[in-house]
This record gives C-alpha cells, structure tokens and sequence, in this order.
C-alpha cells in the first residue's frame, strides 16, 4: 500500500474541537427523539407488571378491559408464541441464557410482564391495566442471593435446558466462572502476608434522562418498523425476527436522537412488545416507561459480593490474587456470564502476577433484571480490588501509592487472564502496546497534591486523599465488529453511513472526524447517516467501549478504499502513478505541480470517469488495547454524622489519540458523576418480598449539579499501533476508579474502612462509632 | 377545558382534558422541546416558563395556564441570551445526549435574564442552584456549568429584545 496517508503529514481533522454533528438541533429542542414525532393512528400500550416475585400466571381475563371504550387489544401469555431467546443485545450467538419468552407464563419479579394492552389514548390504557382480570399461584420468593443458591426446592427457571442457563432445572446458577493462572492456594501458603477482605456493592440504575421508549408501524409494503431508543439496532433487528418469525429483511430497525443509553439500551427492553401489538393490530403502536417502571422493569447493575484474598512478600510483591464473586442476576440471564466476568478479566491484570483464580457465581433472584451498565462489571471489581490494595499497604505498612507502583501492569506485559477468558469463552492474548499509566499517575497526583496534607475547612471535619487504578478494553476482542461506507458526492463532500449507534456520546461526531482525516478533506464536508438497519452497514452497536476504536478503524478503512480508487482516477487522469497522487487539506496533487481541489476530482470522476467513488468496509480486531486511568479524590468526612464532602475529584486518562479532547473530557466527566453516586448516594433499595421502595428521582437520588466537587480532568495521549490514528476508548474505564478513590479517602481521613458502598453518612457513621468503641 | 394563555407571545387556545399535565398539552401541540423524563417534577427535563419563571411542566397542570404566559425553549429561539446561551453550550461541548439540554437552558436563562436586569453576574455556585433542579447523566455539569459562565461574563452586551422581554 504505498498511497497511504502520508503518516508524517500533521493532522488536521482528529484531535480538532470540531462543532459536535448534532448540537444545534439538540440545543434547539428540536423533533429528534424516538417520543417527539408521532405517526397517525397510533395506539398507545402499557404493560400490566406482575404484584408477585413469584407466580405462575393461571389465568388472564381481558374482558373488561376490552369493554372499555378505546382499548384496541390485550395480549398476555397465552396468546403469543414462546420462543426462547435473551433480551440481552450482544452478538449472536448471545452468551446470556436463552430464558425469556415475549410474555411469560410465570412471572419471577414484581413487575415482570403478565399482559400488555393497546388503546386509542394512554389514559385509557392505563385504566384498562386495573380491568384486567388475572389469577395467580403465589410462589415462594427468593430475592437473597445465598439462600437461591441454597435451595433446590425453589427454582426459579425450572426448564431442564433453555439454552445456556448453566445449571438449567437444578440449580438457581445462572451463571459460573471459575478460572486459574497458576496455583493460588499453593502460593497463599509461601507469601509473607494473606490480606483477606470482603465488599460488598450495590444495584444502582443507570438512569439516562430519556426513559425507553419505542414506537413501531407497518410501512407502505407491509413491513415492520420499530423507531427505539436503542444501543443495539442490528442485534434488535436479529432478535425480533427470530422470535417474530419474520425476514430479518422485512424488519427495519430506527435508532433517531437517543437521550442517554449507558448499557441499560444495550437490551431489548420493550420493542418486542410494541412490534407484537402493531402486527397483532397493524398499527402504530408507542410504549414508554415512566421512571418509576424505570427504576423497577429496566435494568440495573449487578449487586455483588467481593472476597479478595492477596498473597505479599514483605517488600510488596503481590504473588497471588483471589476473586470470588457471588452476583445476583434478579430474574433473568441478561449478561449474567460475561458482566461477571469482566468483573474479573478487565481489573485482575492491573497488577499481573504469576497466580491469579477468578471464581463467579451468578445467582437468579425473584429481584428486578440486572444487566449491562457502563463498566459492565469493571466497577464491581475495581472497587474491591482497589480498596484491597490500600488494605494490603496497611498491613504491610507500605505507602499505598508505591505499592501500586511496583505492581501495576506496564508497557509489553501480557494480560496473564485475556487468554483464559473471553466473551464468555477462551479470550485472545492481551499484550499492552500502549499505556500512559505511569504519566496517569504522576500528573494525577500533583494535580491533587498527594502526600501533602490538605486541612479540613471546619474541627468537626477530616480531611483524606484516595486514589483507585482502572484499566478496561476497546471493544471485545475477536468478536465486536463494524462496518462503514463511504460514498462521495460530486461537490467533494461525502456520505459516511455506519450501523454504529450515537448514543448522545458522539460517536457520529468522532466517526466523520476520522473519515474526513483518512480522506484529506475538511469534517464539514462530512454527512453522517447512523444506525438505519434498510440504510447503513453492520455494527454490534455502542457498547464495550468500541466505536471509536472498532467502527473508526471501518470508516478509516472505508475511506481509505475511496482514497485509492480517487488516486487511480487522478492518476488516470494525470497519465502517473496513483504512488504519485497525494491527499490532504482538500486538495489531491499530483507529479509537475498538477492539482485539483476534491471537488474538481469528485466531478471527474462522476462526469467524465463515469464512476462513483464508493466504499464499504468492515473492521473488527482481535486486540482490545485498555485505556488506563489513575483517579484521585479528597474528601472531609464530619465525624459527628457521618456525612462525607467530595472537594476535589482528579481523573488522569489515557485513552490513546483523543480524536476530539473535548467530547473525551464529557465522557470522563459524566462517568465521574455517575461513580460518584454509585460510591456515595446511590441504591436501589429491594425489599425481602422482591419491592423496590425507591423507584423516582427523589428517594433514588443521582447527582445533581451541586453535588459535584472541583472536577479536575487531565487526558495523557498515546499512540495505540491497532487502533485509528492511535486513538482507543474513553466510555467506560473512568467510571471505574471513582467509588475506591472516595472510599480510600474516606478511610484517610477517619481510618475506617466501608465495605459496602454507598458510603452513606449513616454506614460512615456506624464505622466511626464502632472504630470508637 | 377551554382555555386562553399567551403561548410563547401570542395569544392561543387550548382544549385540554381535565387532568391533563401542561407537558402533555404542550408536547401534542407540538412543542416538544420540552421532555418527559420522570413526571413527578424530579429530573426537571420539561422546564418552561410560567409568566417568566421556570417550572416542572410535568407537576403543572395545564389548567394553571388559563390566563397567564407560557414560554417554552421553541419561543425564545430569536431571543439574543437564548440564542447566546445555546451557542455557548454547543461551543463547549455541553450537549451530549442533549435530551436534559432544553430544560437546562431555559433555566441558565431564568437565571441570567434576571442577572442582567440586576446587573449582577452569578458565580459558579448560583449557577449551579439554578441548574440544580435540572439532573444531567451526561455530562457532570461540567462543560454546561463553564458555558453560562462564559455567557454570564458577556451579559451586558447582550441585548433585552427577545419574546419574555416583550
């Protein structure tokens, strides 16, 4: 390939602050979500959600409701085929157990679906859920996850074998894990020191301001269409047909403007229901959450519970680690294997050793789904793993920073678990090309003054510094994939269509911004068409930290294909070599001082060549380089209520080229307030009978504008040799380092440690007091 | 119900159910910059003006309208500080998602119109009250929280000419 982009040529499209493609219409309030637009006739749908944890559905009676005037259709299990499948929107075929059918006929949380109704208006809708007559047999309910792994009399899916639940029809498992790199018992008994502690971490909800929503109709040749607010359009548009039984070609999938994903829209949450009820009705049909069904039937992040057991030699050598997760999955399988197993796989190898055992148990509860969350279990395990190691420094009497100094993973290493573990299966061997870990660290900690004390602002308050390491990945290695195509017009500006999903990240932005660099014209010039399953290539969609790095590296190739067939053109043209023909800063040049701008070359080649110059590319890669963060906070604690006070937060991360620095500081930031309220505020709260009690934005609190500290954000680039113009991710590893920062600091400050996040003032409080006594 | 109200400076008329939520009249009538995000006056994602000051559009019922000023992000799009405070956002990469941006901009212009009119200029933490009833999973508050700042630092050359000014 000798007509590359030239590579010393300065960039001038990556790593520009260029306008982000959508902003203005967002910013106007412009009809760009799924709810803004409505089709005519469209009907409106609730979903009666179950009042047990636990019951077989016997009978449903409709009568009533279908008396009510403007109530168009109910439809509940008896009506509907059941076809197994996971909601789970993860690339075929789904690691998640197939143990979900449309409507269920036993429910197994209170508001799983027991019936879905259509009407002309939703308040008649919402009338008709209490006319509708159904007879349940209560079953007994299990929403603690030691006593469903306990007991065998009580199953919760009780089906001999739906297709990769793993102790189907014996067990309450959903889900095991049980890996090993080297011997860990062995080495326990050689080390100087056995450091063993248990956290415990919370269901939070990842609470994107624009509920789920969908809306589907029949096109004018009969064909379904479902307009959602999706993460994952071509997994969706795989999974309806199936258990619709159409062609996959007879159903297009729409993702518009979507307000917030966070992986709680990496699932098919709803769009099964409103497709049923328009094929059942061939209408319009639009459902909605509203945040209290939100915070009860959508998805939440798995709580889990952390044993850590590290093996040390006096001079802080760490020689073995020990992970044993038990995790609740609530009542089905969505990403119960492989959340749990990032919970391992994408923190253990910050600090390699030679024997590391990894052990998952994934429990089904009668409790509400868990599911993917940005992290996607990375926080779990980050958490417990990083507040381990200030554990261990303390019984070493080491400084906790130079502990991990000596430990962490550096440039060349091999990610001793990647081999082990993979989406669920043997993974590909992880070595790391790129880190700015060690800049991370040092930029974060003269950013937040470590070791030197900070004062508290009053004498009832302590003041303490924390600090966390996070690593993640860029996309799933072997298996996540995207295509691009890139088409130019006669002007020289260009179509990119891509199936990747913009969630309100940017990724259309980012992705027009590599085009236009690999092309050598301006990102302006750029038209983004996004997630259109008639219109646009393949992608996985926006989960696992990919975009940027899995579907960039498609549009750069795709572009790179449109380069080299202009370069032939040019040169056909100039009578040289396409070696001959250079791009860049909207101009094509050629031998003897030739030039064209693109525009001139765009309208040779459609006018005169004849040709369109037009490609599609696929990418996927076998790596998954970690972006690094080292993350710091200092915190006062009031001593006399527990009350914890967040002043500073520093975040150094290295995610490879920031191929647009602003929108990278966005990502980190919203992930920092996020974690914030996952260490200190946020949970929702389940009751023994399987009831969540705090499901609206006032008892179930996320962080409000006051709530944030100083927000200190430093981005440390590297070149990533696999990824395009070196960038990799940026979503998810920020999210990670937050909770164990704040903890550790709390612990700096007062000397207690919390095992059990959120850090509230009361469980603050309880540990002081019980330190006191 | 029947009613009459100034409807982003012109007069209109409304048939509303009487239960009815001024967030539902407004987004059937097709004034949909204003969201639906929680419904129980939370998340503040359906902020618009009630004779110029913000509310929760979802907890008011659209009854309360009869008679008085709604102004919804749509009817200040010629004003100079909105038309400021949108550029700034977007300027700063304060739009992610941008499903809470209406909200949050109506209330950041509640705030720095009656600045203006003090001829005072908020500082960080006044901006954040005002901003506090608007949630935001995207961005921290961050970059938003910088934008007003920047608008707030320019306010006396912008001019008091826009639809709420009438």
């Amino acid at each position: 390939m000798t007509h590359d982009r030239q590579q010393d040529a300065p960039r001038t499209e990556v790593g520009r602050n260029v306008t982000k493609i959508d902003a203005f219409k967002l910013a106007r309030g412009e009809p760009v979500f799924t709810d803004d637009i409505h089709p005519p006739g469209m009907l409106w749908a609730k979903v009666l959600g179950s009042p047990h944890a636990h019951a077989r559905v016997l009978e449903v009676d409709a009568t009533r409701a279908l008396a009510l005037p403007g109530v168009v259709d109910v439809a509940w299990h008896a009506q509907v085929k059941a076809i197994p499948h996971t909601r789970a929107g993860q690339s075929h075929p789904e690691p998640s157990p197939w143990d979900t059918v449309i409507l269920p006929p036993k429910v197994r949380f209170i508001g799983d679906r027991v019936a879905v109704v259509v009407a002309e208006t939703l308040e008649v809708a919402e009338r008709a859920l209490g006319l509708i007559d159904v007879r349940y047999e209560v079953l007994p309910a299990l929403t603690d996850m030691d006593e469903a792994l306990a007991r065998t009399d009580v199953l919760i899916h009780e089906d001999p074998d739906p297709r990769g639940i793993a102790e189907g029809g014996r067990t309450n498992v959903a889900a095991r894990i049980d890996k090993q790199v080297g011997d860990v018992e062995a080495a326990l008994k050689s080390c100087d020191h056995v450091v063993e502690r248990t956290y415990w971490l919370p269901r939070v909800q990842a609470s994107h301001i624009e509920p789920h929503v969908a809306i589907s109709w029949l096109d004018e040749d009969g064909r379904l269409v479902v307009k959602t607010s999706t993460q994952v359009p071509f997994h969706l548009r795989r999974i309806l047909a199936r258990i619709l039984e159409l062609k996959e070609a007879d159903i297009r999938v729409i993702k518009p403007r979507v307000g917030g994903g966070f992986g709680d829209k990496q699932e098919m949450v709803m769009e099964d229901l409103v497709a049923l009820m328009t094929l059942r009705t061939r209408r319009p049909v639009r459902l909605e959450f509203t945040r209290e069904e939100e915070l009860i039937c959508a998805r939440v992040r798995h709580p889990q519970r952390i044993v850590m057991t590290t093996g040390v030699m006096n001079d802080g050598t760490i020689v073995a680690n020990r992970m044993r997760v038990t995790a609740d999955t609530g009542a089905y399988g969505s990403h119960a294997l492989t959340v749990q197993g990032n919970t391992g796989q994408k923190v253990l190898p910050m600090y390699p050793c030679a024997h590391i055992h990894f052990q998952v148990t994934c429990l089904y509860t009668n409790n509400p789904i868990s599911g993917a969350f940005r992290g996607y279990g990375a926080p779990q395990g980050c958490f417990a793993l990083e507040c381990h190691i200030d554990e261990v420094a303390k019984v070493l009497g080491h400084d906790r920073l130079e502990l991990r100094r000596k430990n962490h993973i550096r440039l060349g290493d091999t990610d001793p678990l990647s081999a082990k573990l993979g989406e669920g299966k043997e993974g590909l061997v992880r070595v790391i090309r790129s880190t700015g870990l060690e800049k991370a660290i040092e930029l974060g900690c003269e950013a937040i003054g470590w070791g030197q004390r900070q004062e508290p602002t009053a004498p009832h308050l302590s003041r303490g510094l924390g600090m966390a390491l996070a690593m993640q990945g860029s996309g799933i290695a072997g298996v996540d994939w995207g295509a691009a195509t890139v088409k130019l017009n006669e002007d020289g500006s260009v179509n990119l269509a891509v199936g990747a999903t913009d969630i309100g990240q940017g990724s259309d932005t980012v992705l027009a911004q590599i085009c236009a660099e690999e092309l050598g014209i301006r990102y302006e010039d750029v038209r983004v068409l996004s997630s259109d399953t008639d219109l646009t290539p393949f992608d996985v969609g926006a989960y696992a930290s990919s975009t940027t790095y899995v579907s960039g590296g498609a549009v750069q190739k795709a572009a790179r294909a449109v380069r080299e067939q202009l370069a032939a053109i040019a040169a056909g043209r100039w009578e040289c070599t396409t070696t001959d023909v250079r791009f860049g800063e909207g101009q094509v040049s050629g031998p003897g001082g030739k030039a064209w701008t693109m525009a001139e070359l765009a309208s040779h080649a459609l006018y005169q060549a004849k040709v369109q110059p037009m490609a599609t590319a696929s990418h996927l890669s076998n790596e998954s380089p970690p972006p690094f963060a080292a993350q710091f906070a200092d915190v006062e604690v009031d001593r006399e209520t527990g009350e914890v006070f967040l002043r500073r937060f520093v975040s150094a991360v290295d995610c490879g080229t920031p191929v647009h620095p602003d929108l990278v500081l966005g990502q980190i930031e919203g992930a920092v307030a996020q974690a914030i309220g996952y260490g200190l505020f946020e949970e929702v709260i389940v009751d023994a009978a399987g009831r969540v009690r705090n499901p609206n934005f006032l008892d179930y609190k996320i962080a409000s504008a006051l709530d944030m500290p100083e927000m200190i954000t430093i981005l440390v680039p590297t070149e990533e040799p696999s990824g395009p113009f070196g960038a990799k991710a940026a979503g998810e590893v920020p999210i990670d380092g937050p909770a164990p920062a704040i903890v550790n600091a709390i612990c700096d400050a007062v000397g207690v440690r919390i095992y059990r996040i959120p850090a509230t003032p009361e469980r603050v409080w309880r540990q002081i007091k019980e330190a006191g006594e | 119900m029947r009613m009459d109200l100034t409807l982003n400076g012109r007069p209109a008329q409304w048939e509303a159910a009487p239960g009815a939520t001024l967030l539902a009249v407004l987004r059937d009538e097709g004034l949909v910059a204003a969201k639906r995000g929680c419904e129980t006056g939370d998340c503040g994602a359906c902020t618009v003006l009630l004779d110029g000051q913000p509310v929760n559009s979802c907890v008011v019922a659209a009854a309360r309208a009869h008679g008085h000023r709604v102004t919804t992000l749509e009817g200040l799009a010629d004003d100079p500080l909105m038309r400021r405070l949108q550029d700034a956002l977007v300027e700063h990469a304060g739009v992610q998602c941008g499903y809470c941006s209406p909200g949050m901009l109506v209330s950041l212009y509640h705030l720095l119109r009656a600045c203006r009119a003090e001829g005072t200029r908020p500082g960080d933490h006044a901006i954040r009250e005002a901003l506090s009833g608007n949630l935001c999973r995207c961005t921290g508050y961050v970059k938003p929280v910088a934008a007003a700042a920047a608008v707030a630092a320019a306010l006396a050359g912008i001019p008091a000419t826009g639809t709420e000014a009438r």
